[in-house]
């Protein structure tokens, strides 16, 4: 059947004389493909007798030969020295002692140079005047590498030399005409520093120094100042308290300048049946309220009537207001504790008020707490909002002459930056002490090219004759003056900033030590500098003691602080993350990816809000398809002062009716742009006010985190977490608490430790060393500095945003956060065991799920768990992971195929593969994409390269470098010379690493210790990493 | 160039015995040295030895002094008839001046004082522990006549033109050899075709010869032959690019020229100078360490020139030494008297690259393993250019470790684990291998 229809495919064809319908006929196109003209050349083209075969036999050949070539090995070259310095041998690292101080973090601390390039940050362990090195401090020997500081004086945004810069400024600052000179800096507790300040005063006259902290202690040195005469900070020593009562306070992190972990966790591993009580009353989840017995989620406002309250019950001073009858008990029953305690107690807050932090100083003292040391002042904070305050003013009026800064970056951190901005264009000389093109010193007119700690001299006292001693441990890689050389050269001082110092200290502060040995040390601890004031606040502080009964009778600090607690609405605490901190290390990329230890999210800030808020203003967290974690945005906005885009992670344990913010993202200027990360929560911290009033906009798109961990609680899995209370632990037999699994084997529970339900041989390990690496939950504070220390060591790299959201992180150690779905993890476990029934299991397993509103907390750190009996090594095709004798599981790279097998197979999760080239890659432009950030890395351990799996070796390359240090020396290795980075990097002792055939060593008393259990230890991997149950004093005293 | 494999053994065996012999030899000469020494003073009277001399000067004045060219002190030869022709100074003044220069600069001799200022005020080292005899010795090397310079640069080129005759005469002889051959094939084929001719001319019928099937046919056409020879062939291609592909990346042999041409062979073969006098950091450190300059000019601030003898060996290598010692002053900034400061630091190819994922310690191996430079190294102190001696690969690494017995005596660090692990091992030495030495995390980490 046929059909005479015609089908047209355009209306083109209808027409029948269509030139267009002919062409198409015979051709596939209408018009002519201009081939010929694209590939050139169409007579010798043309002309041209290469077929396609030859063209294919051409490229075949030349692939052959360039494959071959290249089978050749390079032409390496050497250079040695002309005249070698003595100190340094190729392959020996040299430590200097020296002193990070940034205005917001400062350590003592040993820097390990190899070929005179710094590559880590340890601790200084004899000079423990500031507590040890954080993550921050860890992480600036990288900030030495920063492809992006500047890299010579800079005027109007193009290079000058140090001669113009000189000789321009010092006309500039004659030609004053008496207007005022002023210094605007970071806290610099500097004697040497000071002292050149004031002769810069006595040459030039009119001198203004302003200090200014971007996060301001204000409160706190105001309120000392008052009681004590000087500006500080009152000392104090965790370690001499038993009973500790925090309002807001987050001392575990940068609370009044930071340090005070390693002392604090000195009482938290029970000893003789005892151990610290720590109350903890706070709005965000910090990290001092993670690591307390016990948290009570409270708003700012809260807390401030919480304070008086507690002053109020301690001293038997009545304070006016009432606060909700569970606050209220909780608040007396702390109030009960502290009084028990007596000088063994002590109190501590964060609330940024005067009243508040007098109530402080005040209860401490009633207590006469031997923790509380105001005769030791911490002075490095030292700013003082007023005079910022008056300074901005100032410059907006035009009365300011010249305005000289030094390491502070005003228009980033400042609340009110444009009214600075204005007043700063009114001045006629701006100059920027500066290491970065930033915000501030791109809109100054000059920018002094600044050098990094590490090229620098320096003195500092940290705490009232604490010093501590900066030397550089690098020639300036660029050409680089420090603030104190260029003001010498102001002052037309003679000599070096090194000879100032020594002059200075050999004056007033050495008392006939030797100064060599000061810088040797780096460290000094001395007479007190500012006697005069000393002795004043001695008075006091005695005075108080003997009558403090009548310094007290008044209490007006409380009854003021009590009053001026308004009701208010939702209330946000700007808090610092353990990463950034005050975000002058943004470009940072290890502390970029460092995930915070509470929500285990990097390279992100957030707003923090409770749950249930979350649900009244329609927040969400969710989890999509491939894990990453997308959370709502809102807009916040304090004051009429919006900050939009803010993303939300709903916070377990934030307390309800407040939020929460980091500081310290959203810088732009002088950042790549990996490092352009989150929102600047600054313009809302309105006359620095840490707290205040918000009010807050869901807005449309979804934000999209990168987290490390994904699953937050342990859905009552015992066998991760052991945990116990002190009460348990003193009382009970081990078994109650910390059982060994048992297996069936004929029908007898059998302990899965012995051998007889092994399915391996036991090899035998007694020779020779055997390394075993003790973590003890209770004196982990969670703070990270061990992860930026393995970065640092190992040479981790840094894969960015993206790649962390697809859980492809390569950090070999994790500290994972875990939260309790009832109101304690012994809770979630006896629910999990009740669990019975498909029904049942469905309900209660979702709601074992979800964290607590205020659950506990605890931190674990996982590495590779080096097992005795590795599920990893078995499965390796090509045996690329073999175990030692030592105990170690070792990873060879040039090994491994990249199977992924062993990732597979190892039940702890810490095996991490090499998606990418991370080395020398444009697409992962971080440290080391670029020849100045691949001079951290440690030359004893391989960059790893693509398709490679790595993991924590338990840093065999120190553990080598030991055992042949004591080869050469020929003699046998003392307990404590075994080190991994991590454990060298935890100041707080919860990490314990040595040899257990050592039989005198402090890891094999720790492995016979009750407290210890293996990780998973009923499926029988037999670790050489083990953890101490964490112990939680919930005693009431 | 590269050596088999099998032989590496032997031959490191071989030199570590030359090394002893060689230092034998040299303890037994320098025990005749001293015998001779003892008896010649008591024999000889005030007449100097020249040879004795030479030895006393080598080691107590050639610091300073040259004998034909000013150096930090001025030129020697013939200076005590010098002296006293030019200075009327006798063979006490000379003495007196030896023993203890500074006393009569002191006591205001003339020419004492002038011969001080001339020098920068530096006064010369006093050698009191030189006897007359030992003075008239020297005295008497610096007074033999300066030898012909025929041997140094005339010597040399008549050697080389030597050597050139003697490259001539080996061609002529070749050259002969192929003309007499060429000419007896010749003659071959004409007396086969003469014979040829006559055989025609007497019409002698040459019988032809069965045309059998050519030899490449049979074998095409013999199925099993092929086979065979395919296998063979494939076996012999398979071993010889396995044998290619493993030894790409392995420079053994590997013997770059250098910018400055270092001899080993004078420094550590002719001059005994011990291997970590320049590598000092193979103690201590992962790397032996290329040396610093300013270790080079610990001794060439005195030695600007080789001796004649020397000289004429480089000759064979077509190495001028001193231009070569130029180079280093060049590097180094030393104009004879003097750093300027304007250093060319030496740029030298590497020649042993271990790569990046192996951790190899110097130390551990020289300091606590007691192994001899040489045992790796080859024979360094016979190379006049230094070049990769062995594989460097993992497996010449393992080979070692399997058989060398760890050193334990008089190291407290091996005591207990030794006693453990002989026990358990059941041998009285440990080699590497027991202690653990084979376990991959050892090496890659």
């Amino acid at each position: 059947m046929s059909s005479n229809k015609k089908y047209w495919k355009s209306v083109e064809e209808l027409n029948e004389n269509s030139s267009i319908v002919e062409a198409l006929q015979q051709n596939e196109f209408v018009e002519e493909i201009p081939t010929d003209e694209f590939l050139g050349d169409k007579e010798s083209l043309e002309s041209s007798s290469t077929t396609r075969r030859d063209f294919l036999k051409y490229v075949g050949f030349s692939t052959a030969a360039a494959s071959l070539a290249a089978c050749e090995g390079p032409v390496i070259k050497s250079i040695p020295y002309i005249v070698q310095p003595t100190e340094i041998v190729p392959g020996v690292a040299n430590y200097y002692a020296t002193t990070i101080a940034d205005g917001y973090d400062f350590a003592s601390i040993l820097v390990k140079t190899r070929e005179g390039r710094p590559i880590k940050i340890e601790n200084n362990t004899d000079a423990a005047t500031n507590g040890v090195a954080n993550a921050r401090v860890n992480a600036s020997v990288l900030g030495l590498y920063d492809n992006l500081r500047v890299k010579s004086p800079m005027k109007g945004g193009s290079s000058i030399s140090w001669d113009t810069f000189m000789s321009e400024t010092t006309t500039k600052l004659k030609g004053l005409n008496g207007k005022p000179i002023v210094f605007l800096t970071q806290s610099m507790p500097s004697p040497s520093t000071n002292k050149l300040i004031a002769e810069f005063k006595t040459k030039y006259g009119n001198v203004n120094h302003v200090t200014y902290d971007a996060i301001s202690e204000s409160a706190a040195l105001d309120a000392y100042q008052a009681k004590y005469g000087s500006r500080g900070l009152a000392n104090y020593d965790f370690s001499k308290a038993m009973t500790i009562v925090s309002v807001g306070a987050d001392f575990l992190g940068d609370w009044q300048g930071g340090g005070f972990d390693s002392a604090y966790t000195k009482n938290r591993v029970p000893a003789n049946g005892k151990m610290s009580r720590h109350i903890q009353f706070e709005s965000n989840m910090s990290l001092t309220g993670a690591n307390a017995d016990k948290r009570w989620p409270i708003t700012p406002s809260e807390q401030k009537l919480a304070l008086a309250k507690l002053y109020s019950y301690v001293t038997g001073v009545a304070i006016p207001g009432t606060l909700p009858e569970a606050l209220d008990k909780a608040v007396n029953a702390a109030a009960k504790e502290l009084s028990a305690a007596g000088s063994n107690g002590v109190v501590v807050s964060g609330i940024q008020d005067v009243n508040a932090q007098t109530t402080v100083l005040e209860i401490n003292e009633h207590l006469r707490s031997k923790a509380f040391d105001p005769k030791t002042t911490i002075k490095t904070r030292q700013g003082s909002d007023k005079a910022v305050t008056q300074l901005v003013a100032d410059m907006k009026a035009g009365k300011v002459g010249a305005v000289i800064m030094n390491g502070v970056n005003p228009l980033y951190t400042l609340p009110n930056a444009a009214d600075f901005k204005e007043g700063l264009s009114k001045t006629d000389l701006s100059i920027a002490f500066s290491m970065k093109e930033d915000e501030t010193s791109t809109e100054c007119q000059y920018i002094a090219a600044a050098p990094h700690s590490l090229e620098s001299w320096g003195d500092y006292e940290f705490k009232s004759g604490h010093y501590s001693m900066m030397q550089p441990t690098i020639r300036p890689l660029f050409d680089t003056k420090q603030f104190q050389e260029v003001l010498m050269a102001w002052t037309e001082t003679s000599g070096s900033y090194r000879d100032y110092i020594k002059s200075v200290w050999t004056n007033g502060i050495l008392n006939g030590s030797s100064f060599n040995k000061a810088v040797q040390d780096g460290f000094f601890v001395g007479a007190k500098s500012d006697n005069v004031v000393e002795n004043a606040a001695d008075a006091t502080v005695e005075e108080a003691n003997e009558e403090a009964a009548t310094v007290l009778t008044g209490g007006t600090a409380a009854r003021a602080l009590a009053s001026s607690v308004k009701a208010g609405g939702l209330e946000l605490s700007l808090y610092t993350k353990t990463g950034l901190g005050d975000g002058q290390q943004a470009n940072n990329p290890w502390l970029q990816e460092f995930p915070d230890p509470i929500t285990r999210t990097s390279w992100d800030n957030y707003l923090t809000v409770s749950k249930a808020d979350a649900k009244d203003l329609g927040l969400i967290n969710k989890n999509v398809a491939n894990g990453g974690l997308n959370g709502s945005y809102v807009d916040v906005t304090v004051n009429g002062v919006t900050v939009p885009n803010v993303p939300v992670i709903i916070q377990p344990g934030q307390a309800k009716g407040s939020v929460g913010m980091a500081f310290g993202y959203g810088r732009k200027a002088g950042l790549k742009e990996e490092m352009q990360t989150g929102v600047n929560a600054y313009p809302l911290y309105q006359n620095f006010n840490a707290v205040q009033n918000v009010s807050i906009k869901k807005v449309a798109g979804e934000h999209e985190f990168a987290c490390i961990q994904l699953h937050n609680t342990l859905m009552g899995r015992g066998d991760i977490i052991k945990e116990t209370t002190l009460e348990v632990f003193n009382t009970k037999d081990k078994k109650h608490w910390n059982s060994v699994p048992q297996v069936s084997l004929n029908h007898i529970e059998t302990p899965v430790t012995s051998p007889d339900v092994d399915l391996w041989d036991e090899f035998d390990r007694s020779v020779g060393h055997h390394f075993n690496l003790s973590i003890d939950l209770n004196a982990c504070t969670g703070c990270g500095a061990c992860v930026i220390a393995c970065h640092a060591e190992n040479n981790v790299p840094v894969v960015g945003k993206s790649e962390v959201r697809r859980s492809r992180d390569m950090h070999w150690l994790r500290i994972d956060r875990y939260y309790s779905s009832e109101d304690s993890f012994t809770e979630d476990i006896a629910k999990k065991e009740g669990i019975s029934g498909l029904g049942s299991s469905l309900s209660e397993f979702a709601e074992l799920e979800d964290p607590a509103d205020s659950p506990q907390v605890v931190f674990q750190p996982v590495m590779c768990q080096h097992c005795n009996h590795a599920p990893c090594e078995t499965v390796c095709p090509v045996a690329a992971t073999a175990h030692g004798r030592q105990g170690q599981n070792h990873m060879t790279y040039n090994r491994c195929v990249g199977t992924r097998y062993c990732a597979n197979n190892c039940p702890y999760k810490v095996r991490r593969f090499n998606w990418f080239q991370y080395s020398q890659n444009d697409e992962f432009d971080y440290f080391m994409n670029d020849d100045l950030g691949r001079m951290v890395l440690n030359p004893d351990v391989t960059v790893r390269s693509r398709g490679v799996m790595e993991k924590c070796s338990m840093c065999i390359q120190k553990t080598q470098k030991t055992i042949l240090d004591a080869k050469r020396e020929g003699r046998e290795i003392k307990d404590g010379e075994f080190q991994t980075a991590c454990s060298a990097a935890c100041g707080n002792g919860a990490m314990v690493f040595g040899d257990i055939n050592d039989k005198e060593s402090k890891v094999t008393e720790l492995k016979e210790d009750d407290r210890m259990y293996h990780l998973l230890e009923y499926i029988g991997t037999k670790p050489n990493v083990f953890y101490q149950t964490k112990v939680r004093n919930t005693s009431k005293a | 160039m590269k050596k088999p494999y099998q032989s590496l053994e032997d031959n490191s065996t071989y030199n570590m015995k030359q090394v002893i012999y060689r230092s034998l030899t040299t303890k037994i000469s320098r025990l005749c040295f001293v015998l001779l020494l003892t008896f010649s003073t008591s024999l000889m009277a005030q007449e100097g030895d020249p040879v004795k001399g030479k030895s006393l000067y080598n080691s107590n004045c050639a610091a300073c002094h040259r004998l034909d060219k000013p150096m930090t002190g001025p030129a020697l030869r013939n200076i005590e008839a010098r002296l006293a022709d030019e200075q009327g100074l006798d063979r006490e003044w000379l003495n007196a001046w030896i023993r203890n220069s500074s006393a009569l600069v002191k006591a205001g001799d003339a020419y004492a004082v002038k011969t001080f200022n001339d020098h920068n005020g530096v006064p010369m080292t006093p050698f009191p522990q030189l006897s007359d005899q030992d003075i008239s010795d020297i005295l008497a090397y610096t007074a033999e006549p300066k030898p012909e310079p025929v041997a140094a640069a005339g010597g040399g080129a008549q050697e080389s033109a030597g050597q050139d005759q003697g490259g001539i005469s080996n061609d002529l002889i070749l050259g002969a050899l192929v003309l007499m051959f060429g000419l007896l094939a010749m003659a071959l084929i004409v007396v086969r075709k003469t014979l040829d001719r006559f055989a025609e001319a007497k019409g002698i019928e040459i019988p032809e010869e069965d045309k059998k099937l050519p030899l490449w046919k049979a074998f095409a056409q013999n199925q099993f032959l092929i086979i065979v020879t395919t296998i063979i062939f494939l076996l012999a291609s398979g071993y010889f690019v396995y044998g290619y592909f493993m030894q790409v990346g392995v420079d053994q042999g590997y013997e770059p020229v250098q910018p400055i041409h270092y001899s080993h062979r004078i420094h550590a073969g002719d001059n005994g100078i011990d291997c970590k006098y320049c590598h000092s950091s193979a103690r201590v450190s992962k790397t032996s360490g290329i040396p610093s300059l300013n270790v080079c000019m610990n001794c060439h601030m005195s030695i600007s020139e080789v001796a004649p003898e020397t000289l004429a060996e480089g000759q064979e290598y077509g190495v001028d030494y001193n231009a070569e010692i130029q180079k280093l002053y060049d590097a180094v900034g030393w104009d004879g008297t003097g750093y300027t400061g304007e250093a060319k630091p030496v740029k030298w190819v590497r020649i042993h690259n271990l790569p990046d994922f192996a951790y190899f310690n110097h130390s551990q191996h020289v300091e606590v393993g007691g192994i001899e430079c040489q045992t790796c190294h080859g024979p360094v102190e016979e190379m006049e250019v230094m070049k990769q001696h062995e594989t460097l690969t993992m497996g010449w690494c393992i080979n070692c470790h399997r058989e060398t017995e760890v050193k334990v005596k008089d190291n407290a660090y091996y005591t207990k684990i030794h006693e453990e692990l002989s026990k358990k091992y059941g041998v009285e030495k440990l080699t590497v291998a027991q202690m653990g030495g084979l376990e991959c995390g050892k090496c890659h980490y």
